[in-house]
């Protein structure tokens, strides 16, 4: 496959181990989180962790939509779909994630509400269209990559002045995010969650360019190399934090400049700017409220907003007890932390957010690293 | 749901909409954020949507950067 495959050259890997290896040796530890739950998997799938030195950890970031989404919001549209009589349409990942009293949008579907997936916006806006006579929401998750799509369908939606179209909208931004991670970080010091820099994501920034987190870089002093997906991407990434780290820089760097370029995608920004709204604060599970952090729909577009038009109200709902998706999701705890992840806690019956969507840090250990990691400790000798 | 694969563009579709090949396996998309992409081309899509057009004089750079690291390594080795 072009423009993956030549990414994938084992040798050149562990010539970049080499580099790496011999790069970190200015302090005693080197703590990097990689934000993006593409980059969780991808550096799971390739066993890009047993390629770097000791010294080198990565720690899994909040970036995996659905691991984000507060339970009260999914609560919020299972009991939109159960109350009223209409079609909620999503992305596959939303389905399956657990909600409060046992509850799913899969599990909802089957009592009969009509829940229906869908691969992209348009495919719900088309639902709408083709059906007049039936209350379409969509309800749309993501962070930056699908939010552009969402602001598409809504101004389409306007355009056709469809009465019977709305979005139930939750989309979330990255930056902020790692503000929060940074900040919080911070203020613990050096040790516990404490991160030295930031493996940037790599399709957000396609969309809002990398010149979007030259603010927290420089309020926080963090280093953030925007990466891209394939495993020399992420080695590369890893040598220009380390080589920033150990010269005290704190920039913004891109190793993805096949795709993403400083300034981003400007008719994807300019569709958002012209159909969302910044949210005052918006609750991410595990970080909490985040001020600015995710989009509402403008008042011009008010009556595509699902919100609106049901006057969906917002709820408190806490995680599974025994799930450790917030320790997680803020870099401080690893999968394997969790009391149940692997028995009670699997992808086929998943407990908590984390181990639903491939991205999740669970569901990406679950699949490359468990067994991979039990193994090595079995021919270590230890019992298991 | 964010994960996504350069797919090249296969051919243009009316409403700007194109099938993509993405590793084999044949899609419609929507290129409507991405409307400089014409047929030849490998895009980044997400969830029905093109966001990126991927440049190849970018990716040869770095290319050429990984070909330059493996001169470097063979020479020490030798
Ligand atoms: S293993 Fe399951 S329950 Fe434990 S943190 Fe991960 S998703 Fe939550």
């Amino acid at each position: 496959m072009k423009h993956a495959d030549e990414y994938r050259d084992p040798a050149l890997a562990l010539l970049l181990a080499d580099k790496i290896a011999r790069a970190a040796y200015a302090r005693p530890q080197y703590r990097l989180m990689e934000f993006c739950g593409g980059h969780t998997h991808a550096i799971s799938r390739y066993g890009i962790a047993d390629l770097l030195p000791a010294n080198v950890n990565m720690i899994h970031g909040p970036g995996c939509p659905v691991c984000v989404l507060p339970i009260g919001r999914i609560d919020n549209a299972i009991e939109l779909v159960l109350q009223h009589p209409l079609t909620l349409c999503t992305y596959a990942d939303t389905l399956r994630v657990p909600a409060s009293d046992r509850l799913s949008l899969m599990q909802a579907k089957a009592r009969g509400a009509d829940v229906r997936m869908v691969y992209s916006a348009a495919d719900a806006l088309r639902l709408a269209q083709e059906d007049p006579a039936r209350e379409i929401v969509f309800f749309a998750i993501g962070f930056e990559t699908t939010a552009p799509s969402t602001a598409l369908a809504i101004r389409a939606a306007d355009r056709l002045r469809l009465p019977n179209f709305s979005v139930f909208c939750n989309h979330v931004l990255t930056p902020p995010a790692m503000s929060a991670i940074l900040g919080s970080t911070q203020a613990q010091g050096s040790g516990g969650a404490g991160i030295d820099g930031v493996v940037g994501p790599g399709h957000v920034s396609c969309v809002i360019g990398s010149r979007a987190y030259e603010p927290v870089a420089e309020e926080y002093c963090r280093p953030v190399v925007i990466a891209g997906f394939e495993p020399l991407d992420l080695m590369q990434t890893v040598l220009m934090l380390i080589h920033q780290i150990n010269r005290n820089r704190h920039e913004v760097e891109n190793e993805y400049t096949r795709a993403v370029t400083r300034e981003g995608n400007a008719m994807a920004q300019e569709l958002m700017e012209e159909v969302f709204v910044l949210r005052d604060s918006f609750e991410w599970r595990g970080l909490g409220e985040i001020a600015d952090s995710a989009y509402g729909i403008r008042q011009k577009y008010a009556r595509f907003d699902a919100e609106r038009r049901y006057g969906i109200a917002r709820r408190r709902a806490s995680d599974n007890k025994a799930c450790e998706c917030g320790a997680i999701l803020r870099g401080e705890k690893k999968p394997a932390d969790c009391r149940v992840f692997g028995t009670a806690c699997t992808p086929d019956n998943p407990l908590g957010a984390c181990m639903v969507s491939s991205e999740g840090a669970c569901a990406a250990h679950y699949s490359y690293g468990r067994f991979r990691a039990s193994a090595a400790a079995q021919t270590a000798g230890l019992a298991l | 749901m964010c994960l996504a694969i350069p797919a090249l563009v296969v051919r243009e579709l009316e409403a700007e909409e194109a099938i993509i090949d993405a590793g084999g396996v044949e899609k419609r998309v929507s290129l409507a954020l991405v409307p400089e992409a014409a047929v030849g081309d490998y895009v980044i899509v997400h969830a029905g949507y093109a966001i990126s057009r991927l440049d190849p004089e970018e990716a040869l750079r770095t290319l050429a950067l990984f070909a330059e690291m493996q001169g470097d390594g063979q020479a020490a080795a030798a």
